[in-house]
């Protein structure tokens, strides 16, 4: 008999709805006792869905949210002329781009950057209201608030993108157009004027964080599949329920890397690795610009991009052969 | 079954995201030190069919130019090439024919009642061409070096060249409400199908907005340019890249690409190409825009122009690199009216804001109309009082450096002297060092020494 539910098992247990734990003093109780199980849910997760705690906040969150969308999604519908083949059409090419550099940090005009002005300050107030909903919920429900940190670690990264740095550059145009493609080249563009983000420190330790992070995601996830048929993710290391699942593991990696993480430290690790990528990354984009312009000689004056031999014949800006000189 | 179906989505995904990828093997080919990814990609099948394209064309033999009477005196109207022998002109005229209008053939420019009326425009049009033909092969050797260009080069035996431009008509903004594109965000081909502006060719093949966009040092210091200008930087970048069938690493060097240090020698010429094309299209190509019919012209109502692709036709040297303009000397030195200027000093220009004065080898005195120029710039300052001028002085490659920064500071003060003693306040005047202007890489060239006056 199949025992545990995973992608490849198809036995779910169904019963009555569990409501969880009971919340204490001040909380509304949630709506609904008999709650939907869907079996598709339940080959990826949980089948049961909810109870969903919405809240004031969750409410105002997700209708700033929505109007974000929507002042982006209605200004795409309008660049293609309102036609619906030709959004789907184009819909990788389409943006809300932020106001022209001519703008600063004035309010532009509405169709003029205007509008993306608008869809930022609502998406940025709408993430902040969900960030704090994470963080009372995990409070109401007496838990550590690991999950709001690490998601503040991303609205970091998001806010020097959209506005820290766009505030200190003193132009809105610095900021992240709102479009899949015109993103990428904003991305490439941003690499190319600061002199290539590769030699940008900051710009590696997020990319040691990046590949860190999912490296130990892999790591901690193939272990515990690994020895799930032990009953593995089940198991708690020092008390009760103690099988040979997580001694197996943890020998396993003892065996092939002389060392292993514990249940609990492996989840530190990981988190660390997580929030410090955007954290990290969000360093190098405010640093650029501001206070370093071109980060390949800012390698070479550290020492940090080595000298290659030259291959090519010496090659000069015709620009700085002019003439002309200053009397 | 359930697995089944998976894997046919999962299949079906993977195709329509790799719908748009060239399959491999594709060639490539180092060029740089090893290990910093200077590389050029080739796809052997593309390149296939771009080389059947880029064939030259056959040569006739040469003619004894020498020989018989000129065709100035046999022809009527032919103020370029009147001082060819008849048959070097006739091999020319041919020669063209073949091409430009080989289907149509001299009708297309000529009038068969009388070959020298100018009543048809492909006439007057064809005859600027030559000039515009020998103006490239005479003053941009640094782009075209010894190779030079033809007619050919561009025309590839069409009327009108595969591969020219017009004016982007400006993106629909409805009421002005909402749904502006900015500029950009539609899959275009001149810039590689990105989401990049979409006319970059008018701010800069016609425009002189500045292509340099990073910092020349590690930290601030006064240089400013935004991403967006960046982005349309990397707009004209795609067309050279797509115009020439190159990668980034053809110019650029991979660790920084506004250093010129580990940059290849391709970079000098490209930099050049792109003022080249600039100068075509503002002194030879929009001139020409009221010769032309209206069916020619674009939706803007203006006069196709030239990119890099309009010679390259996506490959890094036009028909790589065939040698054809040399079996053609008449195109190789500029005859006509450009001949005399040649000769000498070109004109003075003492416009309301900006004005050019010349001087002889290694003199700083203003000489004959040069010094006309110079009066009349003093009265143009007279007249406004409140204008201010800016002066910089220029100097000729050939000679030693120092002397000749000394001999471009001179020019400048005894122009500024010249000014401040005509009247106008010194206040107004002011010595400034020049921001940017042709560069005369080697040798004498009269346009080189000079002084610029801004006025402001």
């Amino acid at each position: 008999m199949a025992e545990y539910q995973n992608l490849f098992t198809q036995v779910q247990a169904v019963g009555p709805s569990n409501l969880g734990v009971p919340l204490g003093e001040g909380h509304s109780p949630r709506t609904g006792t008999n709650l939907p199980q869907v079996h598709l849910f339940g080959r990826l997760g949980m089948p049961q869905i909810g109870p969903i705690y919405l809240g004031p906040l969750g409410i105002a969150s997700i209708i700033f949210g929505v109007a974000a969308f929507n002042i982006i999604g209605f200004n795409m519908l309008a660049q293609v002329n309102w036609d619906i083949v030709q959004f789907v059409r184009q819909l990788f090419w389409l943006s809300l781009e932020p106001p022209a550099p001519e703008y600063g940090l004035s309010l532009p005009p509405l169709n003029k950057g205007g509008w993306w002005l608008m869809a930022g300050g609502f998406l940025t107030v709408s993430i902040l209201l969900w960030w704090v909903r994470m963080y009372t919920r995990a409070r109401a429900l007496g838990m550590g608030t690991h999950v709001a940190w690490a998601f503040a670690a991303a609205i970091w990264l998001f806010l020097v993108l959209g506005f820290i740095r766009p505030v200190l550059m003193g132009s809105w145009s610095e900021a992240v157009p709102f479009g899949i493609f015109p993103h990428l080249d904003w991305t490439a563009a941003f690499s190319i004027r600061y002199g290539n983000l590769f030699y940008n420190p900051f710009h590696a330790l997020s990319i040691a964080f990046l590949y860190g992070a999912t490296l130990l995601f892999a790591m901690h996830g193939a272990t515990i599949l690994a020895v799930s048929r032990f009953g593995g993710e089940r198991e708690l290391e020092q008390i009760a329920d103690r099988g040979t699942a997580s001694e197996r593991a943890a020998l396993f990696w003892r065996w092939t890397m002389g060392f292993n993480a514990t249940t609990e430290s492996i989840h530190r690790w990981a988190w660390w690795f997580a929030v410090l990528c955007p954290l990290t990354g969000g360093i190098g984009i405010l640093l650029s610009g501001t206070v370093v312009d071109n980060w390949f000689l800012w390698a070479v004056k550290h020492g940090v991009a080595p000298p290659y031999p030259l291959v090519f014949p010496a090659a000069v800006d015709p620009a700085t052969l002019l003439q002309g000189v200053k009397p | 079954m359930t697995s089944r179906l998976f894997g046919a989505a999962l299949a079906l995904l993977a195709a329509s995201l790799l719908a748009g990828c060239e399959r491999p093997p594709v060639d490539s080919v180092q060029r740089g030190y090893r290990g910093t990814g200077m590389e050029l990609v080739y796809n052997p099948r593309t390149e296939a069919k771009v080389a059947l394209a880029n064939q030259p064309p056959p040569v006739t033999p040469p003619a004894d130019s020498d020989a018989g009477p000129k065709a100035r005196d046999l022809y009527k109207n032919v103020p370029l090439l009147g001082h060819l022998g008849v048959a070097e002109f006739t091999r020319f005229m041919a020669a063209m024919t073949e091409w430009v209008a080989p289907q149509e053939g001299c009708n297309y420019c000529h009038d068969p009642a009388n070959m020298g009326d100018d009543k048809k425009y492909t006439k007057v049009v064809a005859r600027r061409m030559i000039e515009m033909t020998q103006h490239i092969n005479v003053d941009w050797k640094n782009h075209v070096a010894a190779t030079g260009v033809t007619c050919y080069t561009c025309h590839r035996g069409k009327a009108v060249p595969l591969q020219v431009w017009f004016k982007t008509p400006p993106q629909k903004n409805g009421s002005n409400f909402i749904g502006d594109l900015a500029g950009q965000n539609q899959p275009m081909k001149m810039v590689g199908m990105s989401s990049l502006t979409v006319d970059p060719y008018s701010l800069y093949l016609l425009g002189d907005q500045t292509i340099g966009i990073g910092a020349t040092t590690a930290l601030p210091t006064g240089h400013v340019a935004s991403i967006l200008q960046t982005e349309q930087t990397y707009g004209l970048m795609m067309h050279m890249s797509d115009g020439l069938g190159v990668n980034c690493t053809f110019c650029h060097n991979t660790r920084n690409f506004k250093t010129w240090e580990g940059s290849p020698p391709q970079r000098t010429a490209a930099w050049h190409g792109i003022r080249m094309a600039r100068d075509l299209n503002n002194a030879y190509l929009e001139p020409l825009t009221k010769s032309f019919p209206s069916n020619r012209l674009g939706p803007l109502g203006d006069v196709a122009k030239v990119n890099c692709a309009t010679c390259h036709q996506g490959v890094y040297k036009p028909m790589y690199g065939a040698q054809i303009a040399k079996n053609y000397p008449e195109l190789l030195e500029q005859t006509g009216a450009a001949a005399k200027v040649a000769d000498g000093l070109p004109p003075p220009t003492a416009g309301p804001t900006r004005s050019v004065l010349f001087f002889g080898v290694g003199s700083s005195t203003l000489e004959g109309e040069q010094a006309k120029g110079l009066t009349q710039l003093i009265s143009t300052l007279a007249t406004q009082p409140k204008a201010k001028a800016s002066i910089s002085g220029y100097h000729s490659a050939s000679g030693e450096l120092a002397a000749n920064q000394q001999l471009a500071k001179d020019r400048a003060v005894k122009v500024r002297d010249a000014i401040v003693a005509g009247g106008i306040a010194p206040a107004r005047v002011a010595l400034d060092k020049p921001l940017q202007a042709e560069a005369n890489l080697s040798g004498e060239d009269p346009a080189a020494r000079r002084v610029e006056v801004t006025v402001k």
